[in-house]
């Protein structure tokens, strides 16, 4: 999928929403280019356990940039099925890959109605350009 | 924005940060350039190379007159009366209780006409503060002896000033001034007539020293050729890999130099023995505000110490960062705080200073840091965690 076709938090991780052959809705979780520009100098990911429950707006990890800490934000309500943990050890995937290998987690979604709070593409770069023009 | 952004200053090559990607941030009531590309690109640039920093925010104090060695004799917790010309020396100026008002570098010059004055450079976030408390100290012009006058200018936004710093330093510098560079001393300085048409004929002032650890010079030049010179340098600088450098590199480098910073290691509520400075104190000379209170101060035992610290972090990875008030955790109490913490660009791992109990200040110590909730290892280094490259010849 290209950047186009995902979906976006206000908190700017991504997300790719897929269907299992049970019919549950798996979303994948990662980063955005703009926030990951925005950061730089990353150099370190802290991410939760497989099992862990997570809430929508909730905080499921850290990144850490030679400046400062950020959490990351679960962007849905559900349980952390899988975890990119190649990626703790292999941050420039970040940079050179960030909407595929750059994946940080797969949460199985406990409750569907919190989609709708996503943002489509053009919404989230509309939210990226204002934010822009907020620092010079 | 806030229309209060409006009111921060500008140095003189703030359009030139602007334009070259700098990200302006409110430093100390100034516009300053976190960072322009990466902050580890610009710290290892100035450990293998060459960096150049604007630091024109950096307050100088101009302190002249047939009474000013003794004025800042009486101001400053450091032998200055001493000071031989060209001369810089770092010390500290603390209140009655002994805290530290701030930490300052004071050269020692004389202009053309063969005048003696000093450049006292204190830190940004202080100046008013200073100026304030230099004020509340020089004798009132009525009051002065004649023979014994003080004049305090503050010139900080007359004069911009460049941090170039890496090994690479002298090579940069030397074609652009008329003196030589690489018969200088660590902590010497020199007027310095600047050889090139962008200085407009005007001289500036040049002084072996820095806040990296490495070789490097501070270089003072008017605020209305700043932006021409800085050009200048840049432009040498290039086939020496160059790079500008800002506020981020600046605070990672001078951390790995293990060098304390004002807001940070300290301040009013420390004094210069826990912060490990006491060779920045002379107390057995002229009477400075703190002087007795630092003397009685000495007799006792130090209730907390500054230490270094290395973050273990699980193999292959760097690890969580301990940062800035962070607690530092021993057998389940807490003993101390983290004053600055960061990845250490040079080093590849989380490192941080601040204050424990000199019993837990052993090199070698295992130590807890609690990061947001939860604990990481931690053990005590002796610092510097970082030592860099030769500066200038050795007396």
């Amino acid at each position: 999928m290209t950047p186009e076709e995902l979906l976006y938090s206000r908190t700017h991780e991504w997300v790719r929403l897929e269907t299992d052959p049970t019919g549950t809705k798996i979303a994948t979780v990662g980063l955005s280019a703009f926030a990951l520009q925005q950061l730089t100098d990353l150099v370190y990911v802290d991410l939760p356990e497989v099992g862990r429950q997570v809430t929508a707006g909730e905080p499921l990890g850290e990144i850490e940039s030679v400046k400062a800490v950020s959490d990351l934000f679960s962007p849905v309500d559900g349980e952390i099925i899988e975890v990119n943990t190649e990626l703790t050890r292999r941050l420039d995937t970040l940079g050179s890959d960030p909407y595929q290998a750059g994946w940080f987690v797969k949460i199985k979604i406990s409750d569907e109605s919190g989609l709708a709070d996503l943002l489509d593409y053009a919404a989230y770069q509309k939210q990226c350009e204002a934010e822009s023009t907020d620092t010079r | 924005m806030p229309l209060t952004d409006l009111n921060l200053l500008h140095t003189p090559l703030y359009d030139w940060h602007v334009a070259h990607g700098g990200r302006m941030v409110d430093f100390a009531g100034w516009w300053m350039p976190q960072q322009y590309t990466s902050i580890i690109e610009e710290h290892v640039a100035s450990r293998t190379a060459v960096g150049i920093a604007d630091i024109s925010h950096m307050g100088r104090l101009r302190i002249e007159g047939p009474g000013a060695a003794v004025f800042l004799a009486e101001l400053l917790t450091r032998r200055v009366a001493d000071l031989a010309l060209d001369q810089v020396r770092y010390s500290l100026v603390t209140n009655e209780q002994g805290g530290i008002l701030d930490d300052v570098l004071v050269g020692y010059y004389h202009n053309s006409h063969g005048q003696p004055f000093y450049v006292v450079v204190v830190n940004a976030v202080n100046r008013r503060k200073i100026i304030d408390w230099v004020h509340a100290h020089l004798p009132t012009e009525r009051a002065e002896a004649p023979g014994e006058e003080v004049i305090c200018t503050d010139l900080t936004r007359l004069w911009a000033m460049f941090a170039i710093q890496g090994p690479r330093s002298v090579e940069l510098v030397q074609p652009l001034v008329d003196v030589d560079l690489h018969s200088m001393r660590y902590y010497n300085g020199a007027q310095v007539g600047i050889l090139h048409p962008a200085a407009q004929r005007q001289g500036g002032i040049i002084t072996r020293t820095g806040y990296t650890g490495e070789d490097g010079f501070e270089l003072s030049v008017g605020a209305t050729v700043a932006l021409g010179i800085w050009e200048v340098l840049m432009e040498l600088g290039r086939p020496l890999g160059i790079v500008s450098t800002g506020l981020g590199a600046r605070d990672t480098l001078r951390l790995e130099a293990g060098m304390p910073l004002y807001g940070h290691e300290l301040s009013e509520d420390i004094n210069p023995f826990q912060a490990g400075l006491d060779y920045a104190c002379y107390l057995v000379g002229y009477d400075f505000p703190g002087r007795d209170a630092l003397k009685a101060l000495q007799q006792q035992p130090l209730d907390k110490t500054r230490i270094g610290l290395e973050l273990v972090g699980q193999p292959g990875t760097s690890g969580r960062v301990g940062r800035q008030g962070c607690r530092i955790i021993a057998d389940g109490r807490v003993i101390g705080q983290i004053t600055s913490g960061s990845y250490s660009p040079t080093l590849k791992r989380p490192i941080a200073m601040g204050y424990v109990p000199p019993h837990f200040a052993q090199p070698g110590t295992e130590l807890q840091i609690d990061i947001r909730g939860r604990l990481e290892p931690a053990r005590v280094v002796k610092l510097p965690f970082y030592r860099g490259s030769k500066k200038g010849p050795r007396t």
